[in-house]
């Protein structure tokens, strides 16, 4: 017995990683962007003081009734039509029983068996090529309301919980994947592409330090072994607050679970789904919860809530709200602005602001690759530096096109336009007078070649070297070019030495 | 003026007219409920400011500036009903100490027609039972004879009406909790149509069963309450938004050419004859007002009440669930959370709570929920099939209220089985969603009052208020009162 149980695990040790296919699925809470909240009049408004944003309703005081927030489901639709999902023209809610201080009637609104959106999918891609392009099937999203937030006293001095119930009844919608990804690279680019999605189209501000973002991860592994394809028991990550923590504890836990099963062996259907969580700074994923404790949230319809249907023209009319999306204005900058796709996908990323502010200053400096090489480098340096959004930066389009348009006719050398630009930033001044103050003049004929004759005057024995073929040695008298006259222009220094030398 | 005899409507008259102030209408009830609350337990909280509500109201009307159609008429209000500042206790100790800090939708449209609270009525714990013997704060005695029953669970709504402690009070009925205690206690109650009273405030039994409304003295009294608190409610999703007539205007229609179909299993074995005979009486009286009478059959009743144990719990299960221990309630001393919960609900809850949550927990458990809650809402459809079908050919339906008079307290406590055979003739109502009344219709030999049930169509309230009037215009039941408190003599 214990010599076969040997050979086994020297079987199983011999099998390598890349025999392995990853196999994840996400589900993210969306906090949606209304002014109140799902079932009440309450503000949705994050960072006020606990219990301040709270009435009858979200903090379920006895005979108080939910009345749905239609502004909610508009989103929610809206955000199902961007994922492709099918619209549910009948949607009802459902009562998820559980007791937990923090959710106040003991159960929470959810909709079970007939969610606002059905299947869908989302195509993701890498820029760079790390994986081939996939499509991610979804399963489902539907809404739901957040539960409140419980303060523990961490001091170990046995103080009393506390609970804040502002965030209690905040629409939320739920998003389901199939598991269709094959790797945590793959999982982060589909977060940032569907976080990228809903910020495009308005349904969530998607900050996930304020939990208006949170996923949680499940994954297990399917190996090739013996001849069959074995799969290892399913395990929820859960709370990933930021798309680093989900690729890295995904790929951790990909690890993990292989190491495990070369010491074990242990299939899905030796183990019930585990629950564990990321500790950021150690790096790994530990068990919260043996198994899912076999939760029976005694599902049924809210008897206090009537479903809801939803007609083709409401679904037409939210779909009309719906501008291009990401996907499309990156073919778009690559098609109609010649973009090379990691171009593309940086201005793209950035959010639809940054998109119109390239388009815009292309469009009239007339080189797109220039604008976005500069909006690319430049703008977003500063946005990053400052932290601001694109619509705070100090440049207007028309300005930096301007900019631009005297780099492209070779007016201003590159290290010269960037000292303008920071000159524009710093001072708000328009191109003319940030040159202006710059002192910066073009170089007329005549004294770029007395410039060059100086050079080459002082500096014989230079002129000798590049005379007797070492033509690089130009660029040293190109840099002293500086010194005489800032403003001379080193290509045309460069030329007119050459042509001097008889070169 | 002598207030003992004057119901809703004629109070209202006589003070708007002026030959009685508000003061000394609410200063007579006042007196009668403490001379009387004593023995009846009806009342569990009195209003400390509707004395200070009446005089501004006759400052107001000696002023010349405009009163509510209801100025000065003082409500009884049902425990279970929020009330803004008034504890609310739905009868439980879990809720002891619970002061709502807003009013229910009916009891905001009651004050601002000018009508006073005057009190919050003693009910079954959270609206659980049938005899009001369930309540934390002790059992409901029955103005006709004081070893009985009221009925329940609105018993303290129905016995301070009949023992002239309040000339309306507000109940809720989910399975027949406004109509079976009128019965016993000889008064006149409705439920109206499911969705026609918004239910915002009112403390969740069965949320797609229950229904707040009107017990008075008489079909007319109901109809002038019901004018004012129904209609449709921005808080409540389920509120229906049909327009609501003024009931007491269709009150004086005669019955000619009216279709009564009278329910053939409603008289089957269970029920008491000396009722049933009652019952054959009052049919006799609505034929001589011009109804024409006729047999029906709604095939599905039998299976009413096992529809309604499983749909109510189920339900009760969930709205129930909020009161553990975190916010509002009582909360048992206990060192960690999962205690807690256990603990308050343990204490926190009477035997009937316990008893049904464990019911439609169990109902809505994995594995059971297709065998029984969604085998009830199947039933319940099939029922309220039954009705539509039965409105085809009649206008309203006819039996008694209960199989029997009021019970004596204590009788049914060790068969909880028999207590919920009271609801047989009432729970249908409510799974259909239908309107029902239930007026009084003779007194049993014994001396315990008999009620009669009229059911109608959705939102057809206004017919069964008219032939509720009209029964009353050539009948003395609902005017008898019950000799142990007929109040002074004239
Ligand atoms: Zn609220």
């Amino acid at each position: 017995m214990n010599s076969v149980n040997e050979s086994a695990k020297e079987a199983r040790a011999r099998v390598g990683f890349d025999q392995v296919t990853v196999v994840i699925g996400m589900e993210v809470h969306v906090q949606l962007a209304t002014q109140s909240k799902l079932f009440c009049s309450c503000s949705t408004q994050f960072g006020a003081p606990p219990n301040t944003q709270t009435c009858e309703v979200c903090t379920g005081m006895p005979g108080s009734l939910p009345v749905i927030n239609n502004q909610a489901l508009q989103l929610a639709i809206k955000t199902g039509l961007a994922l492709n999902c099918e619209i549910a023209r009948s949607t009802k809610w459902d009562r998820k029983n559980y007791f937990y201080p923090d959710l106040p009637k003991g159960y929470q609104i959810s909709q079970f068996d007939k969610p606002i959106c059905g299947k869908g999918y989302l195509d993701i891609a890498d820029a760079n090529g790390a994986f081939e392009p996939r499509r991610v099937r979804l399963e489902r999203a539907h809404l739901e309301e957040d539960a409140g937030k419980s303060i523990h006293d961490e001091s170990s001095r046995g103080g009393n919980s506390k609970i804040d119930l502002n965030r209690t009844g905040t629409p939320l919608l739920e998003i389901v994947t199939k598991p269709d990804m094959r790797s945590a690279a793959e999982a982060r680019a589909f977060l940032t592409e569907l976080k990228l999605i809903l910020v495009y189209i308005g349904v969530s501000d998607c900050n996930m330090q304020q939990g208006s973002l949170r996923c949680d991860g499940n994954i297990n592994l399917h190996i090739e072994f013996g001849g069959q394809t074995i799969a290892t028991p399913i395990v929820e990550i859960k709370n990933l607050n930021s798309f680093r923590a989900a690729e890295r504890s995904l790929t951790y836990e990909a690890r993990r679970q292989f190491d495990l099963w070369q010491q074990c062996g242990l299939t899905i259907d030796d183990s019930p789904k585990q629950t564990r969580g990321w500790n950021d700074a150690q790096q790994v994923t530990t068990m919260q919860r043996e198994k899912e404790e076999s939760a029976d949230y005694r599902y049924f319809p809210d008897p206090d809530l009537i479903a809801v249907s939803t007609s083709e023209e409401e679904i037409a009319a939210i779909e009309e709200q719906i501008d291009r999306l990401p996907a499309i204005w990156r073919e778009h900058l690559s098609e109609v602005y010649n973009l090379k796709p990691y171009d593309a996908d940086v201005i793209v990323s950035q959010g639809r602001g940054l998109v119109d502010y390239f388009r815009e200053v292309a469009d009239q400096c007339g080189d797109s690759r220039i604008a976005s090489n500069w909006i690319g480098q430049e703008v977003l340096r500063y946005l990053n530096e400052s932290g601001l959004e694109i619509d705070r930066y100090p440049v207007a389009p028309r300005q930096m096109a301007e900019l631009l348009k005297r780099v492209v006719s070779n007016q201003l050398e590159q290290t010269r336009a960037k000292e303008v630009l920071n000159e524009m930033v710093a001072s708000q001044l328009s191109v003319a007078a940030a040159i202006e103050k710059l002192g910066i003049k073009a170089v007329d004929h005549d004294e770029l070649k007395s410039i060059c004759q100086q050079l080459i005057d002082e500096h014989p024995e230079v002129a000798k070297q590049i005379q007797d073929g070492n033509i690089k040695a130009v660029g040293r008298l190109v840099g002293k070019a500086r010194k005489l006259n800032p403003n001379a222009n080193p290509g045309l220094v460069k030329d007119m030495i050459l042509k001097f030398l008889g070169i | 003026m002598e207030i003992s005899n004057l119901g809703a409507s004629e109070l209202v008259s006589h003070l708007s007219a002026g030959h009685l102030t508000a003061v000394d209408c609410i200063q007579y009830f006042l007196q009668r409920i403490e001379q009387t609350n004593q023995s009846l337990n009806a009342f569990v909280n009195i209003s400390d400011t509707a004395l200070q509500r009446a005089r501004e109201i006759d400052a107001r009307r000696a002023s010349g500036k405009p009163v509510g159609p209801l100025a000065g008429l003082p409500i009884a209000v049902k425990d279970g009903i929020c009330t803004s500042g008034l504890k609310t206790t739905a009868g439980s100790k879990m809720l002891e100490q619970f002061v709502p800090p807003y009013d229910a939708t009916i009891v905001r449209r009651l004050i601002d027609a000018d009508g006073i609270v005057i009190g919050k009525t003693n009910m079954d714990e959270f609206a659980m039972g049938s005899s009001t013997e369930h309540s934390h704060f002790g059992a409901v005695k029955n103005p006709w004879s004081l070893d009985r029953v009221p009925g329940g669970s609105s018993g303290g709504s129905a016995a301070c009406v009949a023992a002239d402690m309040s000339p309306v009070a507000i109940g809720s009925d989910t399975g027949g909790s406004i109509r079976q205690p009128a019965s016993f206690c000889g008064i006149t109650g409705l439920k109206p149509t499911y969705g026609r009273v918004s239910r915002y405030g009112l403390i969740a039994f069965a949320s797609s069963l229950d229904q707040i409304g009107p017990m008075t003295r008489t079909a007319k009294d109901s109809a002038l309450i019901l004018s004012v608190i129904a209609g449709h409610d921005v808080k409540d999703s389920t509120s229906a938004k049909n327009d609501v007539p003024d009931f007491t205007r269709s009150l004086e229609k005669p019955l000619t050419g009216v279709r009564i179909g009278i329910c053939r299993e409603h008289f089957d074995e269970g029920l008491d004859p000396e009722v049933e005979s009652c019952v054959r009486e009052a049919t006799k009286v609505l034929e001589s007002l011009g109804a024409a009478t006729c047999e029906i059959h709604l095939p599905h009743t039998p299976y009413a009440v096992a529809t309604y144990y499983v749909v109510a719990p189920c339900e009760a299960s969930s709205n129930l669930a909020r009161y553990d221990g975190v916010r509002y309630t009582y909360r048992a001393a206990a060192t960690d959370l999962e205690q807690m919960y256990c603990q308050t609900r343990a204490a926190g809850f009477g035997d009937e709570v316990k008893q049904r949550i464990m019911l439609g927990t169990y109902a809505l458990s994995s594995g059971y929920y297709d065998a029984f809650y969604l085998k009830a809402s199947r039933v319940r459809r099939m029922i309220k099939h039954d009705y539509d079908q039965a409105f085809g050919e009649v206008d309203l339906i006819l039996g008694p209220t209960s199989p029997t008079t009021a019970f004596s307290i204590g009788e049914h406590s060790h068969n909880p089985l028999a207590m919920y055979l009271a609801d047989i003739y009432t729970v249908s109502a409510n799974l259909a969603g239908v309107p029902a009344i239930s007026i009084p219709a003779g007194i049993s030999a014994s001396g315990l009052p008999i009620g009669l049930q009229l059911q109608a169509r959705s939102f057809d309230e206004g017919a069964l208020l008219q032939a509720a009037h009209q029964f009353q215009s050539v009948t003395g039941w609902h005017a008898t009162k019950p000799p142990l408190y007929q109040g002074p003599q004239t």
